[in-house]
C-alpha cells in the first residue's frame, strides 16, 4: 500500500478493466461436505430463475438426495457428456453444449472436481474459467480444504489430504457466500445419514468430522471469505484511487474500561498488533454504569484512550447495556480476528452470580482468538463503587418514611373495614413507589419499614414486633420481595432509557455536526464551521490551527479576539507533532489556558483544535471527552476529504499544465521555425537576384512571426498573473480602426465593414488589452475567411449590454464545439497547418476579456456563412454619456 | 545639403538597417551605439534629427531626450517597444517630437521623419485649411466639405482639430489636446475627447475608412493625417 494518495493504481485499473465483459463467478463456500452448499446454490439459482434470469444446470451432484433432487426440478439441465473413450466412462459436464446454449447463468457444482482424462480441461475450474471468459455467469460450490493455500493446513489437523485443489486466485475474483452451520448440527446430520460420503472414504472421513476439526475448518472458511472480501475491497479502493491502509488479515480489538490496569491491556494490544502487523482498536463499552463514574474513573478512562491513540491504535466508544453485548457487536462489525480482554480479580461469588464475561465471550465468539490478561492494579471496583447511585439520595428515605407513615395512618383509619391481608396490600404502595422512584436500597428500606410498621401496628399481638401467626411472616417476606423485584425492574428500564437518551444525544450531536460540515467545499469555511459547532456544543472558545510552512497558523476561531501566547503555540505544535493532546488539562504544558486536541486522519496529523473555557476552568469535562474525540475524528475526516479533493485537483492541474507545456513546445517549434525557415530561404535566394515575391514572403512571414511572439509574450503575462489593468474610457470605433490598421497584413484581400451605430457608448476597459483581443479576432477572421470576402464588425447596444461581433465568411466552426476554440492550442483538425498560427490567439482573447470583466463567445453565423465571435461588455463597463452637463 | 541624422541604437544590425533606409532616402547618417557616444556625436556632428532607441546599455534612453533636445535645432524621434505606452508619453512630454514602434516599417519611419523635419523650427501655428484627398476642412468657418456635402463643426470639434492640425502628421498626446481644447476649466476627461473624436470621424471620415484622417495612437494620443 503506497502512501501516495489519490492516484488510482494502474495495475488495479487494468485488472478491473480486464474483468469487464467477463462473466461473474459466485462461490458457495463450505467448511466441510454436508453443510448444504449444493442446496444453497440451487435455492439461490431458483430465486434467480423466478426473477426471469436465463439459467441452466451445467452439473449438479445430487448424490441421490431427494431434497436436492427436488430442487433441480424446473431447471433446464444440460445433459452431461456421456460416452466412453478408451474403455473409460466419460461422464462430465458438457462445456461445448453450455457454450452453444449460452445461458445468462450456469450452475456448476464441485468446483474442485477433476475431470476424467481425455476431457478438454483436466480440472473443472478450468471449464468454469472458460465459461466466464465467454461472458456466462457461474455459480459454483467448493469446500475450504480444496483451496490450494489451505491444503497443508487442513491436512495437518485433519490428517486427510485432499488431492483436488483449486488455485486461490479463483476465489479472489469471485463473490463468496459462506454456507455455514454449527459443527454440532453437521455431526447430527452426518449421524442421521444426511451427508453423502464416497464409500471408500467413509472410514477416513469419520475422523475428519470431529467437532474440533469442524470448528477449525469453519473458522478457516469464514476467515478466508473475509480475506477475499478484504482483497476485493482493497482492489476497489485502489481502483478508485482512495488511499489509506486497508489491511486484510488480522484485526485486533482490545476491550478497555475505567478499571486500573486497563493501560496494560492497551500495551499488550500494541505488542500483539506489532507482532501480527495488524491494526488494533481500543474499545470502551459504555454501559449505564458509566453514569456513576466519578472524576477519577473519567480521568483513568481518558488516559487509557489517549494511550491507545499514542501507541498508534484506533479508539472507539460503544454504548451498550452490557459489556458482553457491546464487545460482541463491535467485534462482529469490525470483523476482528483477535480480541484482548482483561480479567478482573473478582470473587468467585461474583462470578457465580454474573457468570464470567470472558467465558461467555470465548463461547460466543468462536471465530475470534480471545486473549485474556489479568488486570493488574486493583480489585475490580465494580462492587465497591461509591456514590449516591448506590445508596440513593437521603431525601428518598425521608419520602419513603413519610409514605409508610401515611399508609399506616390511612390503614388504621380504615382498620375496621379492612382485614389484615388487605392492609398488607396497602403497604405495597410505598414499597413499589420507593423502589421505582429511588432505587433498590430505598425500596428495601421501604419494605423493611412497611413490614415492621405492619407488624407493630396491625399484626397481633399489636404494639410488639413479635408475630404470632406464621402466615403473617409470609406477608413480611412478600413485601420485601416486591421491593427487590420492583426496584430491579425499574432500575433496568431506567438504565436503558438513560442509555438510549445519552446515545441519542451523542448521535444527534454527531449527526448535526456532520450535517453542518459535509456540504462545505471551502477549507476556510469548513474550519470556521468546525470551530463554531464545537464552541456551540461545548460552550467553549475554539480555534483551529493548521500547518503552514514549518509551523502552525490559526485557520479559524469561534471568537475573533482569541489570544494565544508562545507557550500555547508551543503546546499546539506539540499536539500536532505528537498527535496527543497538550495544554490545559493534559499532561503537557498544562499551564496554558488552552487545551489542544490533534485532528488526525489516515495516521497523519491534519490540524489542531484549541479549546478554552471563558471562566478559565478545564475546557472539557472528562465525560465529554469521548464525544469531543469522535466529533474531532469526524471533523478530521471531512478536512481530509477536502484536502484530498484539493490534491486531486492539484494533480489534475499539473497534468493539464504538463500537457499544455508539451503542446506549447511542439507549437512553438513549428510556429517559430516555419516563418524563420521561409525568411532565411528567401533571404538566401535574394543573393542570386532581386525577386519581388521573395521580399513579399519575407515581409509576411516576419509579420506572422511578430504576431506570434506578441502572443507568446501576452500568454506569458497572463500565466504569470502579471496583468495590470489600466482602465480608461474607450471608443470602440477607435479601437476597431486601430486594430484593423495593425492587422492590415493579415487582413489583406478583405474589406472591413464597420456596422456601429453612431451613439454606441464608450466602454471602460484596458485599451491595450482590448486592442490585442481585437487584433487576434481580426487576425483569426482574416485567416479563416474565404479570400475576397468582407469581414464585418458589428456593434449592438441592447438591454444594457454592448456586443461587439466580428463576422467572417468562411467554413465556420465545427458544430457543437464552438466554445472549444478558446482553449489554448486548439486548432481544429484539417485547418491548422494550412492556415498557420497557434491556438494561442483565441486563448488570449478569452483570458484578456475575462480579466477585463468582459465575456467572449464563438458561434456560427445565423445565415450559416461563417463564424461569429462576440465580445460582450456588461453594463458595469459601459460609460454613461459623458457629454451630459459638459459642453462639447 | 541633405539633413544629417544620428542613429542611436546598441544593435549593429538595426543601425545598419536604418542607415540603409535613411541613405536610400537621401539623408546623411551618423551612428552611436550608446548614450555617451550619442551625446558626443550630437555635440560634434550637429545632426538635424536623432533616432533614439530607448533601450540603451549605459543609460536610460529617456534621460537623453531632454539632454539632446536642449541643443538648438535638433529633434528627437524615439524608437520604442510595442506596449510601452507610458514610455512613449513620457518621451513626448520630455520633448521628443514623435515615435515609431518596434518592429517598424521603413516607409512609416521615413514619413514620420519627414514630417518632423519639415516642422523643425517652424512656430506651431495651425493651418486654417486642412486637406486630405477630396476632404477639405475650413477651420475659420468651421466647415467640412466632403464629397460635395457640407457639415459644420462644433466649437470643441474645431478646437480639437486645430490642435491636431498644428502638429499635422505628428502624434499629439491626450493631455495636450485636452489642455488646448478644454483649457483649465472643469476636469477635462479623456472620455470627452473620445466623444468629440467620434463625432469628428462621422463628419470627416468615410464609414469604411475609420482612422484614415484621425489616427488613434493607442494609449498615447491622436495623429492627424492630412496632405498639408
Amino acid at each position: 500500500m503506497s502512501g501516495e494518495l489519490g492516484r488510482p493504481s494502474p495495475e488495479a485499473l487494468l485488472r478491473q478493466a480486464s474483468q469487464e465483459g467477463l462473466g461473474r463467478l459466485k462461490i458457495f463456500l463450505g467448511a466441510a461436505p454436508g453443510v448444504g452448499k449444493t442446496y444453497e446454490m440451487l435455492s439461490e439459482g431458483a430465486a434467480r430463475r423466478r426473477e426471469g434470469v436465463d439459467i441452466v444446470i451445467g452439473v449438479v451432484e445430487t448424490h441421490g438426495r431427494a431434497e436436492t433432487e427436488a430442487l433441480t426440478r424446473g431447471f433446464e439441465i444440460i445433459p452431461r457428456h456421456v460416452g466412453s473413450q478408451e474403455n473409460r466412462a466419460l461422464d462430465e459436464m458438457d462445456i461445448d453444449a453450455i457454450l452453444a446454449r449460452a445461458p445468462r447463468l450456469v450452475l456448476v457444482d464441485e468446483l474442485a472436481h477433476t475431470n476424467v482424462a481425455g476431457s478438454r480441461h483436466p480440472k473443472r475450474f478450468q471449464d468454469v474459467e472458460e465459461l466466464l471468459a465467454a461472458g456466462i455467469d457461474v455459480y459454483s460450490t467448493i469446500n475450504i480444504q480444496h483451496l490450494e493455500s489451505l491444503n497443508d493446513v487442513v491436512a495437518s489437523f485433519t490428517r486427510v489430504r485432499v488431492r483436488e485443489t483449486v488455485p486461490d486466485s479463483i476465489l479472489e475474483r469471485a463473490e463468496i457466500e459462506v454456507v455455514d452451520i454449527p459443527p454440532d448440527e453437521l455431526i447430527e446430520r452426518l449421524k442421521a445419514g444426511k451427508v453423502y460420503l464416497p464409500q471408500e472414504a467413509t472410514r477416513a472421513l469419520s475422523h475428519f468430522f470431529s467437532k474440533s476439526n469442524l470448528s477449525a475448518l469453519r473458522e478457516l472458511a469464514l476467515r478466508r471469505a473475509a480475506q477475499a472480501v478484504d482483497a476485493q475491497m482493497l482492489e476497489h479502493v485502489r481502483a478508485l484511487g482512495v488511499g489509506g491502509t486497508w489491511a486484510g488479515g488480522d484485526r485486533i480489538v482490545v476491550a478497555v474500561s475505567e478499571l486500573p490496569g486497563a493501560d496494560g491491556l492497551v500495551r499488550a494490544a500494541k505488542r500483539i498488533g506489532d507482532a501480527l502487523r495488524a491494526p488494533w482498536t481500543a474499545v470502551y463499552v459504555e454501559t449505564p454504569r458509566a453514569q456513576t463514574f466519578g472524576e477519577a474513573e473519567h480521568r483513568r478512562l481518558a488516559a487509557v484512550m489517549n494511550l491507545a491513540t499514542q501507541l498508534g491504535g484506533e479508539v472507539a466508544t460503544v454504548p451498550a447495556t452490557s459489556v458482553l453485548e457491546g464487545i460482541r457487536t463491535f467485534v462482529a462489525e469490525a470483523r476482528s480476528t483477535q480480541l484482548i480482554v482483561g480479567k478482573s480479580q473478582r470473587s468467585r461469588w461474583f462470578e457465580l452470580r454474573h457468570g464470567s464475561v470472558v467465558d461467555r465471550l470465548v463461547r460466543e465468539l468462536p471465530d475470534v482468538a480471545v486473549h485474556v490478561l489479568p488486570l493488574v492494579g486493583g480489585a475490580g471496583p465494580v462492587a465497591t463503587a461509591a456514590g449516591p447511585g448506590r445508596w440513593g439520595a437521603r431525601s428518598g428515605y425521608a419520602w419513603t418514611a413519610l409514605m409508610v407513615a401515611a399508609v399506616t395512618g390511612a390503614a388504621s383509619a380504615l382498620s375496621h373495614v379492612l382485614d389484615l391481608g388487605n392492609v398488607a396490600l396497602l403497604y405495597l404502595l410505598p414499597v413499589m413507589a420507593a423502589a421505582s422512584l429511588f432505587g433498590l436500597r430505598t425500596g428495601l428500606f421501604a419494605g423493611l419499614a412497611s413490614s415492621l410498621t405492619y407488624n407493630f401496628f396491625f399484626l397481633p399481638p399489636t404494639g410488639t414486633l413479635t408475630v404470632s401467626n406464621p402466615e403473617n411472616v409470609i406477608s413480611i417476606f412478600v413485601l420485601l420481595g416486591v421491593a427487590v423485584v420492583t426496584s430491579q425492574l425499574t432500575a433496568r428500564v431506567r438504565a436503558q432509557a438513560d442509555l438510549a437518551a445519552s446515545s441519542a444525544r451523542t448521535n444527534a450531536a454527531l449527526a448535526g455536526f456532520l450535517r453542518r460540515l459535509t456540504p462545505m467545499g471551502d477549507p476556510i469555511e469548513l474550519a470556521r464551521a468546525i470551530c463554531e459547532e464545537l464552541a456551540r456544543l461545548f460552550g467553549l472558545q475554539t480555534v483551529l490551527l493548521g500547518p503552514a510552512g514549518t509551523g502552525l497558523v490559526v485557520q479559524a476561531a469561534s471568537e475573533a479576539d482569541y489570544r494565544l501566547d508562545t507557550m500555547e503555540m508551543a503546546a499546539a505544535q506539540w499536539a500536532f507533532d505528537t498527535s496527543t493532546p497538550a495544554g490545559k488539562g493534559s499532561g503537557t504544558l498544562a499551564a496554558s489556558e488552552w487545551l489542544f486536541q490533534p485532528l488526525r486522519a489516515g495516521g497523519k496529523p491534519l490540524a489542531v483544535m484549541g479549546l478554552a473555557r471563558d471562566s478559565g476552568g478545564d475546557p472539557v469535562r472528562p465525560d465529554q471527552l469521548p464525544l469531543l474525540v469522535s466529533l474531532l475524528d469526524q471533523a478530521a475526516l471531512v478536512l481530509e476529504r477536502l484536502r484530498l479533493e484539493g490534491e486531486m485537483r492539484g494533480v489534475e492541474e499539473v497534468r493539464t499544465r504538463d500537457r499544455l507545456r508539451a503542446a506549447l513546445l511542439s507549437s512553438v517549434s513549428h510556429d517559430l521555425r516555419t516563418p524563420l525557415t521561409a525568411i532565411m530561404a528567401a533571404a538566401a535566394e535574394l543573393h542570386h537576384g532581386n525577386t519581388p515575391d521573395l521580399i513579399g514572403t519575407i515581409e509576411s512571414e516576419a509579420a506572422r512571426l511578430n504576431r506570434f511572439v506578441a502572443n507568446l509574450l501576452d500568454m506569458a503575462r497572463v500565466e504569470a498573473g502579471a496583468l495590470r489593468l489600466k482602465v480608461e474610457a474607450v471608443d470602440l470605433t477607435d479601437a476597431v480602426s486601430g486594430a484593423a490598421h495593425d492587422a492590415r497584413r493579415a487582413l489583406e484581400g478583405h474589406a472591413i465593414e464597420l456596422r456601429v451605430p453612431p451613439d454606441l457608448p464608450l466602454v471602460r476597459v484596458d485599451q491595450q488589452l482590448l486592442h490585442h483581443c481585437l487584433l487576434n479576432l481580426l487576425d483569426n477572421a482574416g485567416r479563416y475567411a474565404d479570400p475576397g470576402t468582407a469581414i464585418i464588425v458589428e456593434g449592438v447596444h441592447e438591454y444594457g449590454t454592448l456586443m461587439l461581433s466580428i463576422l467572417d465568411q468562411g467554413p465556420g466552426l465545427p458544430a457543437g464545439r464552438e466554445s472549444e476554440v478558446f482553449e489554448t492550442f486548439r486548432r481544429f483538425e484539417g485547418s491548422d497547418r494550412a492556415v498557420g498560427g497557434t491556438g494561442l490567439g483565441l486563448a488570449i482573447v478569452k483570458a484578456f476579456s475575462e480579466a477585463m470583466g468582459m465575456g467572449v463567445s464563438a458561434s456560427n453565423r445565423e445565415d450559416g456563412q461563417g463564424a461569429r465571435f462576440t465580445l460582450s461588455f456588461p453594463s458595469a463597463l459601459i460609460v454613461r454619456d459623458p457629454s451630459e452637463g459638459s459642453e462639447i | 545639403m541633405a539633413a544629417k541624422i544620428l542613429v542611436v541604437d546598441d544593435e549593429l544590425s538595426i543601425r545598419r538597417l536604418l542607415r540603409n533606409t535613411l541613405e536610400r532616402a537621401g539623408y546623411q547618417v551618423v551612428e552611436a551605439a550608446n548614450g555617451r557616444e550619442a551625446l558626443a556625436k550630437v555635440a560634434s556632428e550637429h545632426p538635424s534629427a536623432v533616432l533614439l532607441d530607448l533601450g540603451l546599455p549605459d543609460r536610460d534612453g529617456l534621460e537623453l531626450v531632454p539632454l539632446i533636445g536642449k541643443q538648438e535645432d535638433v529633434i528627437v524621434l524615439v524608437i520604442s517597444a510595442r506596449d510601452a505606452t507610458d514610455q512613449k508619453v513620457a518621451a513626448l512630454d520630455l520633448g521628443a517630437v514623435d515615435y515609431v514602434t518596434k518592429p517598424f516599417d521603413g516607409e512609416e519611419l521615413l514619413a514620420r521623419l519627414r514630417v518632423a523635419l519639415r516642422h523643425r523650427g517652424v512656430s506651431e501655428t495651425a493651418p486654417r485649411i486642412i486637406r486630405k484627398g477630396a476632404l477639405e476642412i475650413d477651420l475659420d468657418q468651421r466647415l467640412v466639405r466632403r464629397d460635395g456635402e457640407e457639415s459644420h463643426l462644433t466649437r470643441k470639434e474645431h478646437d480639437v482639430l486645430a490642435v491636431l492640425a498644428a502638429h499635422v502628421g505628428r502624434v499629439v498626446t491626450h493631455q495636450r489636446i485636452l489642455a488646448a481644447a478644454w483649457g483649465g476649466d472643469e476636469d477635462p476627461r479623456v472620455e470627452y475627447l473620445r466623444i468629440v473624436i467620434r463625432n469628428l470621424r462621422q463628419k470627416i471620415e468615410a464609414p469604411g475608412a475609420v482612422g484614415s484622417v484621425i489616427a488613434n495612437e493607442l494609449g498615447v494620443g491622436y495623429r492627424l493625417l492630412a496632405d498639408g
